[in-house]
């Protein structure tokens, strides 16, 4: 197939063409025979697809399918099924985003320590390495790596085969630590119920101006590493006035995994969400 | 970011249509593509051409057609065209919007054999 002028594979009937773009850097040949139709009729142009960009307004034996279909319809069905799964068990999901370094896994812990035996489970996404699940085991909670390989976000599909793995609990918790990065997971679905940010200090107070999807995308915004702002000349003012620009709703808690400031807003906060998430009692 | 998901998703889409209505090969697709949507256009493009090999839509040309960026202001409540995400609102000058709009990635049709 030829980037460059976009004629594609079985353009040529029957026949091989040779294209010299100048430089001379591809040359190829379609000498197969397979099927296909090409017109020099009703003002269709063979070769007006490429780099002229010529419209070709008159359909001949090819057909328009309308499709109007997300792009990303596969993962939202998948996502749509866990979601359902997770209201039916009334199973708060938190989809938790940053950037590698935010300090996820150890918050992650430390609010798994404060919320005692209140029952939760944990879908870690990372790359590589079972790292992070082993740190989150180590508290005894129930946790399962995904490893994304070369993908660069958790998709709806590989979070519903965590899901099977772990055996939640009704009227529980479930935290999605997902992979290090601010930009693709505010994409795609899981079916949760909120995508939390996690912003450490020492990032610079200009992150969510940088990165505004994700935080646009998320409800709630964890501004971690409190405890080191004096060390780095930051304004933690401007951090916050920076994610309600990109965000006017976002909710915003400080916090410090390692002091333990600000925690107990943010457990409130889950025992909040995870109440609402209970469903009515069987009056209806 | 993830083009070559989306990608993924696209071939998805147009295999299923393919074994619905018979197509033996796409010749063009259209998607539209929202101002915020975060897509690269080049990196779709160039991830397109690599994803759909061995498809019906091998060597199909890709289309793509933007969609604005819509954002409700918070200061004026009125919901507004911008160009870009950080822009102020082009009615009152207000720094507060939510995107309304633009997220869009959507396959809009197919032109098939």
């Amino acid at each position: 197939m030829c980037n460059v002028c976009g004629c594609g594979t079985g353009s040529v009937e029957g026949h091989s063409h040779h294209h010299d773009h100048g430089s001379g850097h591809h040359h190829h040949d379609h000498d197969h025979g397979h099927g296909h139709h090409h017109h020099h009729h009703h003002g269709d142009i063979h070769f007006g697809q490429g780099l002229a960009g010529v419209e070709v307004p008159g359909m001949t034996q090819e057909r328009l399918i309308e499709i109007e279909t997300d792009i990303l319809a596969k993962n939202d069905r998948y996502a749509d099924a866990n979601r359902a799964i997770l209201a039916d068990r009334e199973i708060l999901t938190l989809n938790l985003v940053s950037s590698p370094g935010s300090g996820k896994t150890t918050l992650l812990c430390k609010t798994i320590e404060a919320l005692g035996d209140q029952p939760l489970a944990v879908i870690e996404g990372d790359q590589q390495t079972a790292n992070d699940a082993d740190r989150i085991r180590a508290t005894g909670a129930k946790a399962v790596q995904v490893n994304t390989g070369k993908g660069c976000h958790l998709d709806g599909h590989m979070v519903g085969h965590a899901m099977e793995h772990l055996q939640l609990a009704n009227n529980s918790f479930l935290f999605i630590e997902n992979v290090g990065n601010l930009v693709c997971p505010a994409g795609f679905d899981l079916g949760e119920d909120a995508k939390v940010a996690i912003l450490s200090v020492t990032e610079g107070e200009d992150k969510p101006l940088k990165y505004p999807d994700m935080f646009t995308a998320s409800r709630l915004a964890l501004l971690n590493k409190v405890d080191l702002a004096p060390y780095c000349d930051v304004d933690l003012a401007l951090y916050e006035e920076n994610l309600r620009r990109v965000n006017p709703g976002i909710e915003i808690i400080r916090v410090s995994a390692r002091t333990g400031e600000g925690m107990d807003v943010w457990l409130q906060w889950l025992r909040d969400r995870l109440a609402q998430k209970a469903k009515p009692e069987a009056a209806e | 970011m993830h083009e070559m998901s989306l990608c993924e998703g696209i071939r998805n889409v147009i295999e299923d249509q393919a074994r619905a209505h018979a197509i033996t090969r796409v010749k063009s697709v259209r998607v539209e593509i929202g101002r915020f949507s975060g897509v690269e256009k080049d990196a779709l493009s160039f991830a397109f051409d690599v994803v759909m090999r061995g498809s019906v839509a091998e060597g199909a040309r890709l289309e793509m057609i933007d969609l604005p960026g819509r954002a409700m202001c918070y200061d004026c409540i009125h919901e507004v065209e911008i160009e870009n995400r950080l822009d102020p609102c082009p009615d009152c000058g207000g720094g507060k919007l939510m995107p309304v709009g633009g997220d869009e990635m959507r396959i809009k049709d197919l032109e098939v054999v």
